[in-house]
């Protein structure tokens, strides 16, 4: 099978700093892959550059999207081709609603298919599963919005512009138990309505993996996979820190 | 399109002299002044205020603040004091340089609308609407006039509240105005009376209404409110170079004014306009003042809260475009009662080289005690050629006062780009949704054809800004 993301080889330099040193990783239509690692490690670094952050520039190597090679293509185009990021940190852009906001993405990505009314109809359904009042929907992107529905917010997007790939840079850090569940539920609910989506799930914690089920894990350290398994090393690492990949890898240098 | 504006003369856009009625010679003399009077057949009590006010423009120095260059290039010798046009068309429609056309074209301007805009015809041709708002008004016993009708019609309110709150010793471009003035509105709401729908110069639009020296005086009786709009959206086309407008407001206690203004006069008009309102024991001014044209604005609304509990709130818009445009615009409020409150939102907006200023004043009176002022200014900086500058003033002269004072320079972030634009956005939709969002305050405060229009302007002057 073809993989639906394909990351070989990749070199990514900020500011002329190399931060990632060739990373390779590959995952095919329907996969859940998550991506485990310290603070600092290069978890963002990657999935910030697989959206196409500006400032992200790809020194080495080739990131290729079901069959296109995506490297030098704008964060839009990506956005077309049916890539979405969950931002860890989501901006607020205040004057801009949320409705009219992700009514403009959808158009972008899809054309005038849907009427407003129906556009409302669906956003307010996909408000429900998240628990997210539908005032929201006239309140400016996330313009005072706590962390948690930062987060949600987050999950409702990828909700209505439906991509086929989506990266969750952290969609846990910061919620409590409830919110958490209330996320990894919208999830799972999107991916069993679209068994074909592919997801690279960035996470400091084993937790949220009890919810959303990887079908494999990788540790990142100081820039590169070091280490993959399938969902036991998440517990193995629960269980034992990420100390002593990192002591392996500066052993292995 | 900005270009096209400043090149003006090149279309050949004048007016033919035989079409004028009367028109004064070149300069300020007291011979002008008198014969502008005579000719509207004033009372004697306007035609002394008249030549009282050109002794004080004539001693009056230029202001020593705000873009004094720019200032000191004006030709009041080269200029037109009075010019009243016949009813007839003066120019052409073909006259009018295709730049404009397109514009009122994309911005979805009505033709006839479109051809009062562009001085090609008088009238703004809306009769029917006019004649029945017109009637709905005279029931409720409002007087909505243009100045000269209601100096002529109403002379013992006019003679009670005319230059009151803005004397002629206010400053030189307020004295020019009180010598040569012309044109503007008049309005009186009796006490008690809500005005339901805005009333809008566009319903009484007539050459005298746009020109040069406008003088508007509005009267809210006790417990009454009005809304009123000046301007438009559209490019404004005049070939005067400089317009010199006063605003006086009256609330009376307990009443409402909101004064909004969308001011895009084309860029080679001088902008120096005095605003200021007076609020009375428990009125509430506002002013929502949006500037997008001219070469030099200078223009601070004001707000005198002489009652207690009086509100006043000032939104200011500026859209700085070109190396050629200075909005110097901001806002004053003075406090002169306990108990009193007010707001000053100021949003600024400079790209390709514009320069935009906000100046504010903020005065407490002694004696003017529990004043509560939030003061918030943000501008935009689009580029790194434009240029964006904030003075504020602050004089205190009460304790426990209690005012906040926020002001912030932002430019279009790269991350928050890159997070619009990874939702499918394209880069100019992303920049244009930020300003937009960024204008937000004030757009949403404008009856919705307007809001409609600012946002389509905005999305015309920021074409081709993605480098």
């Amino acid at each position: 099978m073809d993989a639906l993301l394909k990351i070989e080889n990749l070199h990514i330099e900020i500011d002329g700093k190399e931060i990632l040193h060739g990373v390779n990783l590959s995952i095919n239509t329907g996969e859940v892959h998550a991506l485990m690692g310290r603070n600092g490690s290069g978890k963002s670094t990657l999935s910030n550059t697989l959206m196409g952050h500006p400032a992200y520039k790809v020194s080495k190597g080739q990131i290729t999207f079901n069959g296109t090679t995506i490297n030098n293509l704008k964060s839009n185009e990506r956005a077309k081709l049916g890539l979405f990021l969950g931002f860890q940190y989501p901006l607020s852009i205040p004057g801009v609603t949320v409705a009219s906001f992700l009514r403009q993405a959808n158009k972008a990505l899809k054309g005038d298919a849907v009427s407003p009314k129906e556009f409302r109809k669906l956003l307010y359904e996909k408000m429900d599963d998240l628990e997210i009042d539908h005032a929201f929907a006239t309140r400016y992107i996330n313009d005072g919005f706590s962390g948690g529905e930062k987060k949600r917010m987050e999950i409702l997007q990828m909700a209505m512009l439906e991509p086929k790939f989506v990266i969750l840079d952290e969609p846990d850090s910061g919620l409590d138990i409830d919110s958490l569940k209330l996320v990894a539920d919208s999830i799972n609910k999107f991916k069993t309505r679209n068994p074909q989506l592919g997801i690279l799930l960035v996470t400091h914690y084993q937790r949220i993996l009890d919810y959303v089920k990887p079908n494999k894990v990788h540790v990142f350290v100081d820039g590169n996979i070091v280490e993959s398994g399938g969902p036991e090393l998440a517990l193995e690492l629960e269980k034992k820190g990420y100390d002593w990949l990192v002591q392996r890898e500066e052993v292995r240098k | 399109m900005a270009t096209e504006l400043n090149n003006d003369y090149k279309y050949g856009f004048h007016d033919s002299e035989e079409n004028y009625t009367f028109k004064s010679g070149r300069g300020l003399t007291r011979e002008i002044v008198l014969s502008i009077s005579k000719m509207k057949n004033e009372p004697q009590w306007m035609t002394d205020f008249r030549l009282k006010s050109l002794e004080i423009f004539y001693k009056k120095p230029m202001p020593k603040w705000g873009n004094t260059k720019l200032l000191n290039e004006i030709d009041f010798e080269n200029i037109f004091y009075y010019v009243k046009s016949t009813e007839k068309q003066e120019k052409s429609w073909e006259d009018v340089p295709k730049e404009i056309k397109n514009t009122f074209d994309r911005l979805g301007i009505p033709e006839a609308e479109r051809k009062f805009l562009a001085g090609v015809s008088a009238q703004y041709e809306s009769e029917v609407i006019y004649h029945s708002l017109r009637e709905d008004l005279k029931k409720l016993g409002v007087i909505f006039l243009d100045m000269d009708s209601g100096l002529r019609e109403h002379p013992e309110i006019v003679k009670k509240y005319f230059a009151t709150i803005i004397p002629s010793e206010d400053n030189k471009f307020a004295a020019l105005n009180s010598a040569v003035w012309s044109g503007g509105s008049f309005i009186y709401v009796p006490p008690h009376t809500n005005v339901e729908i805005p009333l809008q110069a566009y319903f009484r639009i007539n050459t005298e209404n746009m020109g040069q020296f406008e003088r508007t005086l509005i009267i809210a009786d006790e417990g009454s409110s009005v809304h009123y709009i000046e301007g438009c959206t559209a490019p404004t086309y005049s070939s005067d170079s400089l317009h010199s407008a006063v605003v006086e407001l009256i609330a009376l206690k307990g009443a409402k004014i909101r004064y909004t203004t969308i001011q895009n006069w084309s860029k080679n008009v001088y902008n120096l306009v005095t605003k200021r309102a007076v609020a009375h024991e428990n009125a509430v001014v506002e002013w929502l003042d949006g500037n997008m044209g001219s070469k030099l604005t200078m223009k601070y609304p004001s707000i005198y809260l002489v009652g207690e509990h009086a509100h006043g709130e000032v939104v200011s818009v500026a859209l700085a475009s070109g190396s050629d445009q200075h909005q110097d615009a901001g806002a004053k409020i003075i406090h002169a009662a306990p108990n009193t409150t007010s707001v000053i939102t100021s949003k600024s907006i400079s790209r390709n080289g514009g320069r935009a200023s906000y100046r504010g004043l903020l005065k407490v009176h002694k004696g003017a005690t529990n004043v509560k002022s939030t003061i918030k200014c943000d501008a935009l900086m689009l580029d790194e050629r434009s240029r964006s500058d904030t003075y504020p003033t602050m004089e205190i002269d009460e304790k426990g006062v209690q005012i906040e004072h926020e002001a912030t320079v932002s430019k279009i972030e790269d991350e928050k780009l890159f997070y619009l634009m990874s939702r499918g956005i394209s880069e100019e939709q992303a920049k244009l949704m930020i300003v937009n969002g960024f204008m937000e305050v004030f757009v949403k405060e404008l009856p919705m054809e307007y809001a409609v229009e600012l946002n389509r302007l905005i999305e015309l002057e920021m074409e081709g800004s993605i480098g």
